[in-house]
């Protein structure tokens, strides 16, 4: 589905992705994870032409993403941005329903199918009793919820979430987590960026692991997230847990290797 | 209420406010009386060559100013924008200005719409280029300013300069903004770039509905921002740019108008456009209406008019904001 061969980003001058590849194939959920810093959100930001590639080629279904139009592009990617703003207060349903705008020509109205995704939306996302609520007005977790409700609702083959459960309480959190893997199941190609670790390993398929720019492991969570790596990539060593509940748990900082 | 209905009444009103516009004045003609063939030369002149013209141009003027303020809020995504802020109404008052007083209206009359739409965009980009691509309102507030401090000086420094103090006065009281002693020809001129302009609005629902999740996720949607913010500045300085060197520069539609019908589309900036059109019209239009029934005296000039109203309003609408959270 999602092809990155060995991109350069840079931001200000300087490089802040340096020599990445990594594929996505639909069905699968790639939590991508690395300390602040390293380069996820630009990856992600890379791989929308919102940020200029430098070499290297980002390829979606075998096309470079420089030669897909742009109205088709925003059909075969969603993207929830880290704290997107909501500039006007728009009912959270009209908000979850601009998701299916990509796939209207500009004219015409939502229609009854339109209706139904957002309707289904709704309520995956427990949001249904706040559908009529204006969308300023809602908790920090419930506008996130929102937000990724509305990059659910274009139904696109490769979803970007960056950070989608940074502010959730933990109910919450399990519950996107699940409805993300739920969509990557269902046949969909899900990228998400992530700092806690045993979420990422639970419902993530596969994770890759960033560091100043690097892919620097790539595989299931017991591949990479080792003692070494968490040592060497975050500078902490952690807990782990048993084979059938496998948790992470940071324990306690280390000396800066790097 | 739905969009259709919402659309449908104030079609309606903006129509029974033409209908009042045509039948009101002096003369105590009305639209009955054309059909009254035996009174001639004198109804047909009064109605069609003074009072039509003016009620369409009203119109046709309020609607742009309305539809300019609606996009403008939606592009910039605050509804405290309007097109007096980033300098597109200063700047087509200092073109139209420019080509008065260079006596070239007299020449060429289109020359004076097109000095309108020149000024206009140019103050725009000017404008754009000094607050800078991903500038904050507060930025753009800041360098409206300054270009509209700009213009003020330059329109300023033209009246100093004018050739007789008659110049003066006319150029004066044409920037306070006003609709009569306008013909037929007027209109004709005023139609092609506002219609031009009105439709390059009409595609740009969609993009600023998407701005409402901010410029990533709208260019993650298929928004082609630059494109859409280019059209959208040549729209409002054709459509500005002929409305005020027709009518001079009647200032607050743009900010009044979209604000009120806000709540009335949901928030919904796409919906906006055509909803502030209208209702830009029919309170244009009934502007016109109460200054031509104020008693005799100087003639109130309709900019003045929606200014005593709309600054009051404006100032209004700035305290409701600050509980409101942008």
């Amino acid at each position: 589905m999602l092809e990155i061969n060995n991109i350069e980003v840079h931001m200000g001058g300087q490089p802040i992705v340096r020599d990445i590849s990594l594929r996505v194939i639909r069905g699968e959920m790639l939590g991508l994870l690395g300390p602040n810093g390293a380069g996820k959100s630009t990856l992600l930001r890379s791989i929308l032409q919102l940020i200029p590639v430098q070499h290297g080629s980002v390829e979606l279904e075998g096309r470079p993403t420089d030669t897909i139009p742009i109205q088709q592009r925003a059909r075969t990617i969603a993207y929830v941005p880290q704290q997107g703003p909501v500039n006007w207060p728009l009912t959270v349903e009209r908000l979850v329903a601009l998701g299916r705008l990509p796939h209207l020509p500009a004219w015409q109205r939502p229609s009854r199918r339109d209706q139904e995704i957002v309707e289904r939306i709704l309520i995956e996302t427990d949001l249904s009793h706040l559908k009529y609520r204006s969308a300023t007005t809602l908790s920090g977790g419930e506008r996130t919820r929102a937000l990724l409700g509305r990059a659910l609702a274009v139904d696109a083959p490769l979803l970007l979430a960056d950070e989608p459960v940074a502010a959730l309480d933990p109910a919450h959190q399990l519950q996107i987590m699940q409805l993300l893997r739920g969509y990557s199941s269902a046949g969909h190609a899900v990228i998400v960026v992530m700092h806690d670790l045993t979420l990422a390993a639970r419902y993530c398929h596969r994770l890759a692991l960033m560091h100043e720019g690097l892919l620097v492991a790539n595989g299931s969570a017991r591949e990479v997230l080792n003692a070494e790596n968490l040592a060497n990539v975050y500078n902490i060593n952690a807990r782990f847990g048993e084979d059938d509940d496998f948790y992470i748990i940071p324990w306690e900082r280390v000396a800066d290797r790097s | 209420m739905s969009i259709s209905r919402l659309l449908t009444s104030l079609g309606l009103l903006v129509l029974v406010l033409m209908l009042i516009s045509i039948n009101l004045g002096t003369g105590q003609v009305n639209m009955f009386d054309l059909l009254n063939s035996d009174q001639g030369n004198a109804v047909r002149l009064i109605l069609l060559e003074i009072r039509l013209p003016r009620t369409l141009i009203a119109a046709v003027a309020g609607a742009s100013f309305g539809i300019c303020g609606a996009a403008m809020q939606g592009l910039l995504r605050n509804p405290l924008a309007s097109p007096g802020l980033i300098g597109s109404s200063s700047g087509a008052a200092l073109g139209a200005v420019t080509v008065l007083y260079l006596g070239l209206g007299q020449t060429f009359w289109l020359l004076m719409p097109f000095g309108g739409m020149l000024g206009a965009l140019i103050a725009m980009v000017l404008v754009y280029v000094l607050a800078g691509r991903d500038a904050s309102i507060v930025t753009i507030v800041l360098a409206g300013i300054a270009i509209n401090s700009l213009a003020l000086a330059l329109m300023s420094l033209i009246l100093n300069l004018a050739p007789s103090p008659y110049a003066v006065r006319e150029i004066v009281l044409w920037t306070l903004g006003s609709v009569t002693n306008l013909g037929m020809n007027d209109l004709w001129v005023l139609l092609p770039p506002t219609v031009l302009g009105w439709l390059l609005f009409a595609g740009t629902g969609q993009g600023l509905d998407l701005l409402t999740l901010g410029e990533d996720t709208a260019h993650s949607m298929g928004v082609n921002l630059g494109l859409l913010r280019s059209r959208i500045f040549l729209a409002v300085a054709l459509s500005i740019g002929a409305a005020v060197s027709i009518t001079g520069a009647i200032g607050f539609i743009g900010l009044v108008i979209p604000h009120l019908l806000r709540p009335l589309v949901a928030y919904q900036p796409g919906r906006l456009l055509p909803v502030s059109a209208l209702g830009g019209a029919a309170m244009l239009l009934a502007a016109d209406i109460v200054v031509r029934l104020m008693p005799p005296g100087p003639e109130i000039r309709i900019g003045v008019l929606t200014a005593v109203v709309g600054a009051p309003f404006f100032l209004f609408l700035i305290l409701k904001t600050r509980r409101w959270q942008i």
